[in-house]
């Protein structure tokens, strides 16, 4: 007591102490390892050292940038999907769910207490070339005879989309959720058919949600690499993949690191560019 | 300047690593140097744990987790075995114990077991990284094959024992198709288009491949291997190869994702219990032998690891083993040991392949392992 009384300035360091503890200890000096990994050169077999390597960057854009792109493309697919997909979910819990909302809620989040890994498994089996869905798909016509989704790049959007959903579904019925209705009566008591209600009033609000669930999808799918593995060919490989391999397969250290860097760099700039599209108060709501 | 690790850089590593890194770090390289005696001064003094890390299903097994081989070991010896099924990969254990070995720390581990297809075990000697084993412990080593002594990346077994083998050839759904019996058909054959899987494992699907073009997969040569990354990158680029496959290759053939694979020998043996229209031969241009060997960790306890490789090289345990692991075993003697506890699997071809069978299985070239270029090539391959 006594302590705390007499430093009470100390207080807000004390309690943020851990957290920057745990960014510094677990997250800056990695991140200098790897940085300092990503410019040596050398081998496995003869060692690595710090030689200033820029060329690893020039390397990791030159070889891999169509790996690049397709990450980028997959996780802009899947985060526009999970979007839409994701958004009247949300509204519907946020203004109609009642007592219902934290069973509904929890609908949302069950598939996490299965493991990623597992979760990614059974729609191996959910798109399986006999399985129901290619074989009704076949029969509409949607999918050729002999066709398949499995192994395809639909597969791993249909995964990505799948894995990070609740990151898109929480944050929207969140801002939602905060909306005060009488916002939207007023707007309906001036006249706002219902639909012009929502896009200038409801739409604006939730906003917030809506760039936080973006990001918080974008961001970790760009560097996802198991849907790729599990449900794609050879073809449909990210960078996360080629990381992957770059590290464990190839034991070239140096490579996986700079194109780690050049992967987050990306993510970067998209995610300012992006910021500055929709205006940073919006991320801050 | 080579990475040659030696006991007394080991030690003089442990001491600095003290110094400048952490103390769980000086604990840890302290703990493993303490346990280790390396090579001729081998103390032979048991001790009480031994951790053995192994891929998963690989050991006899009965219900509740027990390890009937692994009880007697205890019972005879009084060492308590910590088994481990944590390895999956290769690629992922290598980096798993990796950050230890090259900072000097000891891995936790007294014996591991790695495939001499993959670069890790010939990497692992080259960077003095694993013990050498005690011999004076083994009397079974006699036990040994003669096929098996004498590879070419531990000419002598001074490093390391085979745990077991198995064969790489082609499986398929008889459900599906009619039975592929040639790579050609494998990676040609209109009917197969897209229900095709290779093995990401370079070396299993090169030296199939280079055989099937009339190469010699024990000796690759750039002009071999670039004509094999040829009808490959033809087969991926047609469409009739579907993906590249681990371990996992073996759901989607049950399930009829895939009609044909390149599979191993003794994944189609305990898969046909469950499905009798799964079938594998070996191509008709030869398939390869691979072998999972023991090896013991640096800082991992010498004496009590070839205590218990000489355990499991007495016929008698090594056939009760067999019995559950169902891949080729490396021990002579196991067969008529377990021809009177279980002949159907004594006469099993798939476990215990015939001469024939052996004759037409190819051991891939070491040193192609361990080419940086050959490895990149393929990872680009596999990872379009």
């Amino acid at each position: 007591m006594g302590f705390f009384h007499r430093h009470r300035g100390l207080t807000p360091y004390l309690l943020l102490a851990p957290g920057l503890l745990w960014l510094a200890v677990f997250f800056l000096v990695p991140l200098g390892f790897l940085a300092y990994q990503s410019l040596q050169s050398g081998s496995i077999d003869f060692g690595y050292a710090f030689t200033w390597a820029w060329s690893n960057y020039g390397d990791a854009i030159r070889h891999y940038s169509g790996h690049f792109e397709r990450s980028f493309e997959y996780a802009g697919i899947a985060t526009a999907i999970a979007l839409v997909v994701s958004y009247p979910v949300a509204y519907w819990i946020a203004f109609r769910g009642g007592r219902w909302k934290n069973l509904l809620l929890l609908f949302i989040v069950a598939p996490f207490f299965v493991t990623y890994l597992i979760r990614t498994l059974a729609w191996e089996t959910i798109l399986a070339d006999n399985g129901f869905i290619v074989r009704t798909l076949q029969h509409l016509h949607v999918v050729s005879p002999g066709g398949r989704l499995l192994a395809t790049g639909v597969a791993v959007v249909a995964g990505i989309t799948y894995n990070f959903l609740p990151f898109m579904a929480l944050p929207l019925y969140v801002s939602l959720e905060q909306i005060d209705q009488s916002l939207i009566e007023a707007a309906q008591d001036l006249y706002a058919s219902k639909w012009k209600a929502f896009l200038r009033v409801t739409l604006p609000l939730s906003l917030p949600g809506v760039v936080a669930g973006t990001l918080l999808t974008f961001i970790p799918a760009a560097g996802d690499f198991i849907n790729a593995q599990l449900l794609g060919s050879p073809k449909n490989h990210m960078i996360g993949n080629v990381i992957d391999s770059k590290f464990k397969e190839l034991l070239d250290y140096p490579a996986a690191a700079s194109m780690s860097f050049v992967l987050m760099a990306a993510i970067l700039v998209a995610v300012l560019a992006y910021a500055r599209a929709v205006g940073t108060e919006k991320l801050t709501g | 300047m080579t990475d040659q690790l030696t006991r007394r850089e080991l030690l003089q590593r442990a001491a600095a690593g003290g110094a400048v890194l952490t103390v769980p770090g000086l604990l840890a390289a302290c703990g493993g140097a303490a346990k280790s005696k390396a090579g001729a001064s081998s103390s032979h003094k048991l001790a009480k744990t031994l951790h053995f890390s192994n891929w998963t299903l690989y050991i006899d097994n009965k219900p509740g987790g027990r390890h009937p081989s692994l009880d007697q070991f205890q019972k005879k010896y009084g060492v308590k075995v910590a088994y481990t099924e944590d390895i999956n990969d290769n690629a992922s254990f290598f980096s798993k114990i990796q950050p230890a070995l090259s900072s000097g720390q000891s891995t936790g581990r007294d014996l591991i077991v790695m495939t001499d297809n993959s670069r890790y075990p010939s990497l692992l000697i080259k960077k003095g990284w694993v013990e050498k084993l005690d011999k004076s412990a083994i009397p079974n080593i006699k036990n040994l094959i003669p096929q098996q002594r004498h590879p070419n990346w531990d000419p002598d077994r001074d490093y390391s024992l085979p745990w077991q083998s198995g064969m790489t050839g082609i499986g398929w759904n008889s459900k599906l198709t009619d039975p592929v019996l040639s790579m050609d058909d494998l990676l040609g054959n209109p009917k197969l288009h897209g229900k095709v899987g290779l093995l990401s494992e370079f070396a299993d699907t090169l030296a199939l491949v280079m055989a099937a073009n009339g190469d010699d997969p024990s000796k690759v040569t750039d002009k071999t291997f670039n004509r094999a990354i040829a009808t490959i990158k033809k087969a991926v680029n047609s469409g009739q190869v579907r993906q590249f496959y681990g371990n996992d290759y073996s759901g989607a053939l049950a399930k009829g994702d895939l009609a044909a694979t390149m599979a191993w020998s003794g994944d189609i043996v305990q898969l046909q219990a469950d499905n009798k229209h799964l079938k594998w031969n070996l191509p008709d241009t030869g398939g390869d032998i691979w072998t999972d060997n023991m090896l013991i960790p640096k800082g991992g306890n010498v004496y009590t690891a070839c205590v218990y490789m000489n355990f499991v090289y007495g016929p008698k345990i090594a056939a009760e083993i067999e019995d559950y692991v169902n891949y080729i075993c490396p021990v002579q003697g196991a067969k008529q040991a377990l021809e009177k506890i279980d002949p159907s699997v004594a006469n099993n071809t798939l476990i215990f392949p015939t001469k024939k069978m052996l004759d037409n299985v190819h051991i891939i070239d070491a040193t192609a392992l361990n080419n940086q270029k050959y490895q990149t090539t393929w990872q680009n391959l596999i990872s379009a």
